[in-house]
């Protein structure tokens, strides 16, 4: 037998052993994504400009050679410098190559889940390099020494108390009971930070391929103040970034606010088209695992995301089991689809955190087929030889021990026909009346038995419809098959 | 016109009333119906786990059988969705979900009623406070009704099933707070996922107690399966019924009519 995988199911377990704190979690969720229903309601084009979007990012995916040496291009022509890399170890190579010729050892870094799904901070750190995230759920995320828990709300697990808990712990603040005394308690703590960086990191929302312009959107302004103060500005960017034109970037900037927060434009929207006078500019585009999710024709359209976080918020699974139940960079849905993609072999369990509800595909600004996406993968799981890295076969480690396989196969096999079916119920039925003790025992095993646990098992009724129907049809009365039968309410 | 009604397999086995429901309305308003001898499942329960060696078998001997009608009728809409979807894998590019010539045949029983044989009305009375469970896989598979994620310029138009509960006398609409929140329920969902699972569905018939319903109504038995399960489990004075069955004319379980 298989060894039990340990992924989401334990996880999620785990965050719903608190009731409290995960009721305030997906309360708070559905209220941001209440928020954002109004927004979508509000725009009369919302519907077209989703497919708008969509149909950019696919035309930009199609080309993304020719866009990738555009903007490469046009950002030099600003006096920008752009390097490549292939994957996570190679941008962390460029970043601290960058800081270590310069002699600096303090950075700030504005919210970037790029250097998160690298592990910039914890490499930076390991060659002496002091860190400070200045977004302020990042902020506290790290000084817990957690990785974010959501893409846009990265804090979001966490209560006031928990936060006035790490900062009295951390940075030795008095005890703090308000959000508004926590905040301007992290911005004392981060004046100094930023006053004494040597340079300030930076994400990237998007990359415009025509004037080699890239652009940051933030609602506290760390991003702005991270680059205005140290002289170095690094801008690290997944290649899917990438759109065409400035007339393209109006399309994202209206779905993207509102579908992470409900609000209508983030506080700040900062364009960097070359470095300001005096100071330098790099901007690090990284493939990490991206040119593999692209070349898949069913999965291509995953690259159009653009990190708004609404399929989270929306996800009733997300919202109970908390984004470090996912235990990937990116959670929920799309993180879902990209980690198994990225990582093959990996992340099983995530395809199958996931009751196909659609919500997330219904809520996706740019389109992205989330559910069926997920379908398909598990899909691939199924059908994918033994060569997981650690020995179990991802189809194993998805499903469980061999024998549910062959109860599987068993199962396709009864139901092919209600006849089959039929004299299984019959057989369940002489269980249930006449070995009551045995019929219980049955309902602890296996899958029934992670059923029965929290629900009270089905009553069976004493004859199928099948075969209720096909006893009156003998009996030449069609009408009589709509009387109920003897002993069912 | 020749229909055939298909029913699934845990109705079937577990909820044959809701078959018969289904066949009763059916003839009621006009439709000579066969009853579709097999396959006995749409194959959901294995493509859902990726194991579609197991569920195209079946969907191929559905395939076969639609040959002979010109709808087949199923009072299940995620059923209906997977009926559809499996269409489309059977298909040429193997992994399309475009809706195929085959899945416009095949309808959910709401839906049939409504757009197919034109029923404006029932003439039936059901004097208590229901919610309707708007089904996932019907709600924005089948597009039957209006998901609530959807912005403006998007299609808009009632569910059938709610069309269809607004004319039965004496029946009060509650609607929960959250209008179309998974139950949790996803098929082996329930079984991978056990504690969201269970979380899901509590919150859920939560969310219908408090509203003030005392029957929750889906076309989905199997989304009520999970959930009656979790109520009877709680002592719940709270009902389950499918919308057949309410349609049909059936009176509310225990303790719900006592």
């Amino acid at each position: 037998m298989t060894a039990r995988a340990v992924g989401h199911p334990e996880r999620a377990r785990e965050f719903l052993a608190d009731p409290e704190r995960a009721r305030f979690h997906d309360g708070t969720l559905w209220q941001i994504r209440s928020r954002r229903d109004q927004r979508a309601r509000g725009l009369p084009e919302w519907e077209a400009l989703r497919e708008r979007a969509g149909q950019i990012k696919d035309h930009t995916l199609a080309e993304l050679p020719r866009y990738l040496e555009q903007f490469e291009a046009q950002a030099r022509r600003h006096g920008a410098e752009v390097h490549y890399a292939r994957d996570a170890a190679e941008h962390n190579r460029v970043v601290l190559d960058l800081l270590t010729a310069r002699g600096i050892e303090r950075v700030v870094k504005s919210k970037s889940m790029l250097t998160e799904e690298c592990g910039l901070n914890p490499w930076l750190e390991r060659h002496g390099i002091e860190v400070t995230d200045t977004d302020l759920g990042e902020l506290i995320v790290q000084l817990r020494n957690e990785p974010p828990s959501h893409i846009v709300l990265p804090a979001i697990h966490l209560r006031k108390e928990d936060v006035a808990q790490t900062f009295s712990a951390r940075l030795g603040a008095p005890a703090l009971g308000d959000a508004q005394q926590l905040t301007e308690f992290a911005r004392g703590h981060l004046r100094a930070k930023f006053l004494a960086a040597g340079a300030g990191i930076t994400g990237v929302n998007f990359a415009i391929a025509e004037t080699g312009g890239v652009v940051v959107c933030t609602n506290e302004g760390n991003a702005d103040l991270g680059t205005a103060l140290p002289a170095l500005h690094i801008a690290c960017m997944g290649l899917e970034k990438l759109i065409p034109r400035a007339a393209d970037l109006g399309v994202f900037l209206r779905l993207l606010a509102r579908s992470a927060t409900g609000q209508a434009i983030t506080a700040y929207t900062s364009h960097y088209h070359g470095p300001r006078p005096g100071a330098e500019l790099h901007i690090v585009i990284v493939d990490n695992g991206r040119s593999r999710v692209r070349a898949e024709a069913a999965h291509r359209r995953a690259l159009r995301c653009i990190r708004c976080g609404a399929c989270m918020n929306t996800c009733p699974v997300f919202r109970r089991s908390g984004g470090h139940s996912y235990e990937t960079h990116v959670p929920g849905p799309i993180g879902s689809i990209l980690a198994p993609l990225e990582e093959p072999g990996k992340h099983t369990t995530l395809p199958h955190a996931c009751t196909l509800c659609g919500s997330c595909t219904a809520i996706c600004p740019v389109g992205i087929d989330l559910h069926e996406q997920l379908l398909l993968l598990r899909r691939r799981d199924w059908s994918a030889p033994d060569t997981a890295e650690d020995g179990a076969s991802p189809r194993a480690t998805a499903l469980q021990p061999g024998w549910r396989i062959g109860l599987l196969r068993a199962g396709a096999w009864l139901l092919a026909r209600p006849a089959r079916m039929a004299r299984l119920l019959a057989f369940a039925r002489v269980l249930e009346r006449r070995w009551p003790w045995l019929w219980r025992q049955l309902w602890r095993l296996g899958p029934l038995g992670e059923w029965a646990r929290d629900r009270e098992p089905p009553r069976l009724p004493p004859r199928s419809f099948h075969e209720q129907y096909q006893r009156s049809r003998r009996l030449g009365n069609a009408r009589a098959a709509a009387l109920p039968p003897e002993g069912e309410t | 016109m020749r229909v055939a009604l298909f029913v699934p397999c845990y109705v079937d086995q577990l909820y044959p009333d809701v078959g018969f429901a289904a066949l009763e309305l059916l003839e009621r308003h006009g439709a000579s119906v066969e009853v579709l001898s097999e396959p006995g499942c749409c194959g959901q329960p294995f493509s859902n786990l990726g194991a579609v060696e197991q569920a195209l078998p079946l969907a191929r001997q559905f395939q076969a059988a639609l040959g002979r009608y010109d709808y087949v009728v199923c009072p299940s809409g995620s059923c209906t969705a997977t009926l559809h979807r499996h269409a489309a894998w059977l298909g040429a590019s193997g992994t399309g979900h475009e809706p195929t010539q085959a899945g416009r045949r095949v309808l959910e029983l709401c839906e049939f009623l409504v757009q197919v044989l034109g029923v404006a009305a029932v003439d039936v009375t059901f004097p208590h406070r229901v919610a309707l469970h708007e089904g996932c896989h019907g709600l924005r598979e089948l597009g039957l009704g209006q998901p609530s994620e959807l912005g403006a310029g998007a299609r808009n138009y009632a569910h059938p099933a709610r069309q269809l509960l607004g004319s039965v006398k004496g029946l009060t609409l509650i609607e929960p707070s959250r209008p179309d929140e998974c139950c949790g329920f996803g098929g082996s969902f329930a079984v991978k996922e056990a504690a969201v699972s269970k979380a899901m569905g509590c919150d859920r018939i939560e969310d219908f107690a408090r509203a003030g319903a005392e029957v929750v109504t889906s076309g989905d038995m199997s989304c009520l399966m999970h959930l009656e399960g979790l109520m009877r489990r709680d002592g719940r004075a709270l009902g389950v019924m499918h919308l057949a069955q309410i349609l049909a004319g059936r009176t509310a379980p225990e303790p719900i009519g006592a």
